[in-house]
């Protein structure tokens, strides 16, 4: 359909695979998302923990360096569980701001515009379109979370060792499956509240809401009947108990001990809050509605 | 523009029912024209075929096949020849033009470049090409229908759902977007659904019409087939007409009928052509005042249905 001839022509080139198909949304979205000044700027921010906590792997393992800034190794932090806990919790305080910028209007955007059944008409399926939006989400926040964890850890064996490697393969594992946790319940609340919150700025504030709201609500709960099972209700503590758990940190450390719920009912309630955003999602992102 | 020997769309006893309400019912029959109208009154069903085929909602019983595929077994497949341009509004409206369509290129499966060169040809095509770099929030309701258009076929689907394409544009727009689709029709290298409650719009477009009423289908007809037979039935306004003219007609075999004075109708019978009618006119010294191909419009086929 050359623009000189002006005439209906198919198209008969290459196609791309259809399993590669939902990754068109992220690459697309990214356009829009760094456009935002204040979104380009906290995702550069996002980036200052991870390289300061290279700077202290680099220092422990640079004597030269220690007896320039006169400091003595023990006075350093120590490079450990905590260490990545640390840096997991900090890392975790800025997905969820990334979210929150970028999150209520990955869906909302569509709905509001009808643009469902063009994207459904073509070759692809609400379950790729899903896909396709969280892929905005996961591949941020894996780029601040787990991605610098993991390069930090590689960094740090480098430099100790093969011995802390084998000896601290579980930091590893508790930094992806603790910042992975993280990112789908992020991803899957801001895109279930981004369909049925249209209005942006009001999917922001759910969001923000469904994080502190059954916080608070839970604790009161919790102190007035003084049983632990009202935290089933609150994601980011049953997100703590169970990123606590892959640390091996004792949790009961921070609340009395009668506060704390067993792991497997955190990890219950962790499925039970994926399923419920999954059919939320599931009740609003269909090409049309209909009413019977 | 000959129709294609398989049919575009071949209906299977399709039924689709929302909750407890039946909206079609036992659709059957094949598709089988360069350019399909869909006709019906309001809550006929049009639109809900049009999202049946699409894969929007599932049958409750039957089936439907596109091109020979099943769409409920090959919803995907089929959905890589389809085109669909939606009724309502629906658009990304903080996008520029050019990159929408793009994007639906790419869903559609084209590699990033390639989707970007067709999405400035489609837009050129539709007559975009000015305004592509506007966003699509800018737009005013000609032009919004016009990219919709343009998403509906910058991937070069062979079937194209056009779903009340002319909603709402002003004559200059519609008579444009009529144009297209005549030209995507007559190109060869699609077909085209067109649904529509405008009748008039479905007759400059399609050779082949269904119409539904409460679900079901009223009537189906080759519009093409209907022209050409009715190229045969005149209807005369004379002067000085008589019965000698009349039995002069009939000699030539044409049966005819007096409908008023100095008014018949008759049937042109093969070899017989209208010069004829004006020599025997001329030979009895009758004036042929007015001569009509009375032939049955689409509104009378659409109220015939509708009875």
């Amino acid at each position: 359909m050359a623009v000189y001839e002006h005439t209906y022509q198919p198209y008969a080139g290459r196609l791309t695979p259809l399993w590669s198909r939902f990754l068109v949304i992220p690459q697309h979205a990214y356009r829009a998302v760094f456009q935002s000044k204040l979104f380009t700027g906290l995702f550069a921010i996002c980036f200052v923990c991870p390289l300061i906590m290279a700077i202290i792997i680099y220092l422990h393992h640079n004597v030269n360096a220690l007896a320039l800034f006169r400091i003595q190794s023990a006075d350093i932090v120590p490079i450990n569980g905590s260490f990545f806990r640390v840096f997991l919790m900090i890392q975790s305080s800025f997905a969820f701001l990334l979210t929150v910028l970028v999150g209520p209007a990955l869906v909302s955007r569509d709905l509001t515009n009808n643009a469902l059944p063009l994207y459904l008409c073509r070759p692809f399926s609400r379950a790729e379109y899903v896909l396709g939006k969280a892929s905005v989400l996961i591949i941020l926040l894996s780029l601040i979370t787990w991605v610098p964890g993991l390069l930090l850890f590689i960094f740090q064996s480098y430099l100790e060792g093969f011995g802390w490697l084998t000896a601290n393969l579980w930091i590893a594992n508790a930094v992806f499956v603790g910042s992975v946790l993280w990112i789908v319940l992020l991803t899957l609340f801001s895109l279930a509240l981004s369909a049925w919150i249209k209005w942006r700025v009001a999917a922001s504030g759910a969001l923000f809401a469904l994080l502190t709201i059954p916080m608070a609500i839970a604790s009161l709960i919790s102190e007035l009947f003084r049983t632990p099972w009202s935290h089933l209700f609150n994601p980011s503590m049953l997100l703590k108990f169970v990123t606590d758990d892959l640390f091996f940190y004792d949790s009961s450390s921070d609340f009395d001990p009668w506060m704390v719920l067993p792991v497997w009912s955190a990890w219950i309630g962790l499925a039970g809050f994926v399923a419920l955003s999954l059919w939320l999602l599931s009740r609003k992102v269909r090409a049309y509605e209909v009413i019977t | 523009m000959k129709a294609p020997v398989n049919p575009v769309i071949e209906l299977d006893k399709l039924r689709v029912t929302f909750g407890k309400r039946t909206i079609l019912e036992d659709l059957q029959g094949p598709l089988k024209g360069r350019a399909i109208g869909l006709l019906g009154p309001n809550g006929a069903g049009k639109t809900t075929l049009i999202h049946t085929l699409l894969g929007f909602h599932k049958p409750s019983a039957g089936t439907a096949r596109i091109f020979g595929q099943d769409i409920r077994s090959h919803a995907k497949q089929v959905r890589t020849q389809i085109g669909y341009m939606p009724e309502r509004d629906s658009f990304i409206a903080d996008m520029t033009c050019v990159h929408f369509v793009r994007l639906m290129a790419e869903l559609s499966g084209l590699p990033p470049r390639a989707a970007l060169e067709r999405a400035h040809e489609a837009l050129f095509y539709v007559g975009l090409g000015e305004a592509r770099y506007r966003k699509l929030g800018t737009y005013s309701l000609g032009m919004k229908q016009l990219a919709k258009l343009a998403q509906a076929i910058v991937h070069g689907p062979r079937l194209i759902f056009l779903d009340e394409p002319t909603n709402g544009l002003d004559p200059p727009a519609r008579l444009r977007m009529l144009e297209l689709i005549r030209e995507i029709r007559d190109s060869g290298h699609a077909t085209v659904v067109l649904s529509s409650h405008l009748l008039h719009d479905v007759e400059e477009c399609c050779d082949e019409i269904l119409i539904l009423k409460g679900g079901r289908i009223a009537a189906q007809c080759d519009l093409e087939e209907e022209r050409r037979a009715n190229k045969r039935f005149l209807e005369l306004e004379t002067r000085g007409a008589s019965a000698e003219f009349a039995e002069a007609i009939a000699s030539l075999g044409c049966e005819y009928a007096i409908t008023g004075e100095q008014r018949l109708k008759l049937v042109l019978q093969d070899g017989v052509e209208v010069r004829d009618l004006y020599r025997i006119a001329a030979e009895r010294k009758v004036q042929i005042r007015r001569l009509n191909y009375k032939r049955d419009s689409l509104e009378d086929i659409f109220l015939k249905a509708m009875e």
